[in-house]
């Protein structure tokens, strides 16, 4: 029987198999950032091991990393110290280190695919939930807690039990300013939360085949939000070409091996997926979430759902909890909700393409009297591409604010925060009560909503920009 | 890890059901970046009563925590266990523990027991009227021993074997330190490193 992409990747790197026994998986790739790692590289020194694979594994910061006056020193102690210890743990132990203020300084998964070094057919680690992203690559990669971490540094495998695997397939042509954003929201809202629970994600079909690289790991980054373990999406002419000439790419004979390689990495015509999801592109409109999870989100023409109109009783007692929290009622447009600030950003949507979008819309226009944007880039690299283009110049000719590259205000671990009744519209990925500042709200949106709601103060799409016809609300 | 075949030791009883990770370790100490000196975080909020049985001067130095039912309920984090262990618990006796956290304490060496509700009452009351009796769980044979108190417990046979050898996961994968160096000769040269040669 034919095999699923997921099942290839899991099974050349199959180390030892034995009856009863979890595989022992080798890892090619682990990355580290402050939060996770410090406990992990204090086991190794308690029991005086060393790190495996110092060639396999790269460290960044960028969960408490200012976005503002970087030359500075971190005004929070606890963020200084997270910092302070992965470069010492670094300095230790040999890791390649790339901190604040370093050029290839991000966020963890916006640094390891532009440096090449995220690759089809890959497994990649990373003591971060949203290292789903990289499956777009074909890569199989997911997140590790941090007892798992230490295991990796000392023996660059990690013993797993292999999920299952589901196939969500999406054909059809994605309709005008419809994004790979929108669509993993609708998705994750479809099968809910915990309905990729124990799978692999496989995205598939004609539409995921026409996305760029950007959009792919925007959708591969969401899974983890879908509850899935990870996420991919099988490589192809695209992944080929965004690979070619990056820093850690083969070169010469080394790159015609891999594409060879990498060109076996599909599922197998008649292999059997464990479950299946079939999606039609071209019914699917600009998404945002109204609610305290991913998954409660609606097309942003309909209205706040009642949740009386809920069948399932934990899903109603969720939606009332979640509305108190937001300040909403059931019935209101969503057209209608005003924001306070909008955050551009993210492992989500904190790359050039995402950045592009936003410039494209707001340029010549100007953000809404009252509302804040933060424009937060993914990597130092991306800011410089950003700069080069000229689309800082942009965001700020419209009033939004221009940033240092970190996670920011996607979980406000730094002073970038929503305070308490706040409204945000956000590019990120979660929307969980106090994620962006305690009693913050957060409504997930696309770069393109993000960019569209900045300028009229409210959710809204960019045709609501160019539609002047088209009364608010409906 | 250290190995657990058996241990003696003077007990603490702790006469409450669901107790949660947040009452072990409250959630401001998770932001310590080692993974020692969680012994003071330990019980932190109860412990501000003098009177909390942990503060009294005849436990000090026991290390054997009895347990109501439902123990480590809650957030999943490991650091209840390293604060149990950084105080100096050898072992907890339950009537019954939330799994993660149990799960979590054998991978660290803490030895969670299951005892019925009627054996713990038969510890808390030996060791409140004589705070000096002494309990042993003993690995090998499975029991938990006490003045009046001899009881039989279970414990699945790999978790059991890894205790007693001292094996963490990552000493257990070590052990296949042959097979991770044939798979490493046999990588294709394209793979990815983050630090060239
Ligand atoms: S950008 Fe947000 S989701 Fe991504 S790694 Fe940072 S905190 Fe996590």
């Amino acid at each position: 029987m034919g095999r699923t992409l997921a099942e290839k990747v899991w099974d050349d790197h199959v180390v030892r198999r034995a009856e009863g026994e979890p595989d022992l998986l080798f890892i090619d790739l682990h990355l580290l950032h402050e939060v996770t790692s410090p406990q992990a590289f204090d086991g190794l020194r308690q029991n005086g091991r060393q790190v495996r694979r110092l060639d396999l594994t790269i460290a960044t910061e960028d969960h408490n990393t200012p976005t503002l006056d970087i030359d500075k020193p971190i005004a929070d102690p606890v963020s200084r110290a997270q910092l302070e210890t992965l470069r010492k743990n670094c300095a230790e132990f040999g890791v390649r280190l790339h901190p604040l203020g370093d050029v290839e300084q991000g966020v963890v998964h916006v640094v390891g695919p532009q440096l090449g070094l995220t690759q089809p057919g890959t497994t990649v680690v990373c003591g971060d939930s949203h290292t789903s992203t990289h499956g777009a690559f074909g890569a199989l990669a997911f997140g590790i807690g941090t007892s798992q971490v230490e295991h990796v540094l000392a023996t660059q495998t990690l013993p797993l039990a292999r999920p299952k695997t589901m196939a969500i397939t999406v054909d059809g042509e994605l309709p005008e300013d419809v994004t790979a954003k929108d669509l993993i929201l609708a998705i994750i809202a479809k099968i809910g939360t915990g309905g990729g629970q124990g799978y692999i994600l496989e995205y598939r079909g004609s539409a995921i085949e026409k996305l760029s690289m950007e959009a792919r790991m925007t959708i591969c980054n969401m899974s983890i939000e879908a509850g899935a373990r990870a996420g991919m999406i099988a490589p192809d002419e695209t992944t080929f070409a965004y690979l070619k000439g990056r820093d850690h790419a083969p070169e010469g004979e080394d790159w015609d091996a891999a594409v060879a390689y990498w060109k076996t990495l599909k599922t197998d015509e008649d292999a059997v997926f464990d479950a299946e999801v079939i999606i039609d592109a071209a019914e699917l409109a600009p998404f945002v979430t109204w609610g305290t999870n991913p998954g409660q989100g609606a097309p942003l023409s309909a209205h706040v759902p009642d949740p009386a109109s809920y069948e399932d009783a934990s899903e109603r007692n969720a939606a009332e909890k979640a509305l108190e929290y937001m300040g909403l009622t059931a019935g209101q447009p969503l057209r209608d909700i005003k924001v306070d600030t909008v955050f551009v950003g993210s492992c989500t949507n904190g790359r050039i393409e995402d950045l592009r979008a936003v410039a494209g819309i707001i340029g010549g226009r100007k953000v809404a009297d009252g509302v804040r944007m933060l424009v937060v880039p993914g990597s130092v690299r991306v800011a410089l591409q950003a700069v080069e283009e000229g689309l800082d110049k942009v965001f700020k000719e419209a009033g939004a604010e221009w940033r240092h590259a970190g996670c920011s205000m996607c979980l406000g671990m730094n002073p970038d925060q929503l305070a308490p009744g706040e409204r945000s519209a956000s590019t990120s990925n979660r929307n969980f009560e106090g994620r962006q500042g305690k009693g913050g709200r957060t409504h997930l949106v696309s770069p393109q909503v993000a960019a569209a709601t900045a300028v009229l103060g409210h959710l809204a799409s960019p045709a609501d920009l160019y539609d002047v016809a088209t009364p608010v609300g409906v | 890890m250290e190995a657990f075949t058996t241990h003696t030791g003077r007990a603490v009883p702790l006469r409450r059901s669901n107790v949660d990770t947040d009452q072990i370790i409250p959630a401001h100490w998770l932001k310590k970046v080692t993974r020692d000196g969680f012994e003071d975080g330990l019980f932190e909020a109860w412990r501000k009563d003098s009177e909390f049985v942990l503060n009294r001067p005849e436990r000090q130095g026991a290390s054997v925590l009895v347990a109501g039912p439902d123990f480590g309920t809650g957030s999943s984090r490991e650091h209840a266990v390293w604060a149990l262990q950084n105080y100096g618990f050898k072992t907890v006796i339950s009537s019954r523990f939330a799994d993660i956290f149990r799960g979590n304490s054998l991978k660290n060496g803490l030895l969670t027991v299951v005892l019925d509700q009627k054996t713990v009452d038969a510890l808390w009351e030996l060791t409140e009227a004589d705070p000096t009796a002494e309990i042993t769980v003993d690995l090998g044979s499975r029991k938990v021993l006490a003045a009046g108190i001899d009881a039989d417990f279970e414990l699945d046979e790999n978790a059991r074997w890894r205790l007693l050898n001292g094996l963490d996961d990552i000493s257990l994968t070590l052990q296949n330190e042959a097979d991770i160096a044939a798979y490493e000769a046999a990588r294709p040269a394209f793979k990815p490193r983050t630090i060239t040669a």
